[in-house]
């Protein structure tokens, strides 16, 4: 399959989005400018962490009118699979394709540290090969990941299982002391009504290998595998119900 | 013609920064400084013949760009007399 990785001018994460396709993976990918207006027949297509145009504004405020947006929106429409990393995940929610805004950490410091998320959802076609409730540790690196959203929206993400991950301990647990920036109900990641758009602060792509200290973020990009080749991510998400594609 | 542009957090929404800010100005002794909310100013120069028709384009501005609805409001003030004379 074929990965697309947005580049923003800013984006400081891209490669690393683009090596965990590419060489851990084996799977294709291209790097694809973000005034470019074409995805280039990508399957899924990932929205990098790192500064798009300087943060200016606000994280994701500029980047969401970039040429490559209108495409991105249109993918997503489609139901291809989109994950927004960390800044990606600001352009999503910037650019209405998630819902919510984010805040200054509650703490105002950049955090930039190893956390848990708890995996709330795994139909989602970066969470197919998850277990609900299964924890993976992987780095953050933000200075606004304090997700909000007004309450009427909380509960609705919550009542239609759009939170995809919370801040967790390492056996799972939710509590306030492990929320490493404030986030309302815990909230590391979320994904669309149709479930097919993700977005989570943590960076899976910093974690897919040993070395880096975590490889638990593989798991996400072999469930975008997953989703798309098996049939399209619904057919998937039916095998993976029966058991059939867990790792 | 100038638009002035604020942006602040809405009241329902925290602001870490403003706290931090206010905590900041009781240290150096301001007790009487009971709260404050930190938010973004804009000076847009707006070529527009009349006060309402620059209010009218700040406006649109603010809503799609200058604020984020989920998280801020604005508030607009419109300068007839400053910026470039038409």
């Amino acid at each position: 399959m074929k990965f697309a990785v947005v580049v923003f001018p800013g984006s400081n994460c891209d490669h690393d989005a683009y090596h965990a396709a590419k060489h851990v993976l084996g799977q294709d990918a291209s790097l694809i400018w973000h005034k470019d207006t074409s995805l280039g027949g990508a399957d899924a297509v990932i929205l990098p962490g790192g500064f798009a145009h300087g943060d200016y504004l606000r994280t994701g405020a500029i980047a969401r009118f970039s040429p490559i947006m209108a495409e991105v929106t249109e993918f997503a429409a489609a139901g291809g699979p989109v994950l927004g990393i960390c800044n990606g995940f600001q352009v999503l929610l910037e650019a209405g394709l998630l819902e919510g805004a984010m805040l200054r950490n509650r703490s105002l410091h950049f955090r930039c540290e190893h956390v848990h998320v708890r995996v709330e959802q795994s139909d989602t076609p970066f969470t197919l090969l998850c277990q609900p409730g299964q924890t993976l540790r992987m780095p953050i690196a933000h200075g606004e990941g304090n997700y909000y959203a007004p309450p009427d929206v909380i509960a609705r993400l919550e009542v239609n299982r759009q939170v995809v991950f919370r801040y967790s301990s390492a056996d799972g647990e939710v509590t306030d002391s492990v929320n490493p920036n404030g986030s309302v109900n815990s909230i590391a990641g979320i994904c669309n009504q149709s479930r097919n758009v993700v977005g989570l602060m943590p960076h899976p792509e910093r974690a897919c290998e040993l070395a880096l200290g975590s490889d638990d973020g593989l798991v996400m990009f072999e469930s975008a595998v997953a989703a798309v080749t098996n049939g399209g991510f619904s057919k998937a998400m039916d095998l993976a119900t029966e058991g059939a594609l867990r790792k | 013609m100038r638009a002035r542009v604020f942006v602040t957090l809405k009241p329902s929404v925290f602001d870490p920064q403003g706290t931090t800010v206010g905590e900041a100005l009781h240290t150096l002794g301001y007790q009487r400084v009971t709260d404050v909310r930190q938010g973004k100013y804009f000076e847009l120069e707006i070529d527009a013949p009349s006060a309402d028709d620059a209010r009218r384009i700040a406006a649109e501005a603010a809503d799609r760009l200058l604020a984020n609805p989920v998280i801020e409001s604005y508030r607009i003030e419109i300068d007839a007399a400053a910026g470039a004379p038409r």
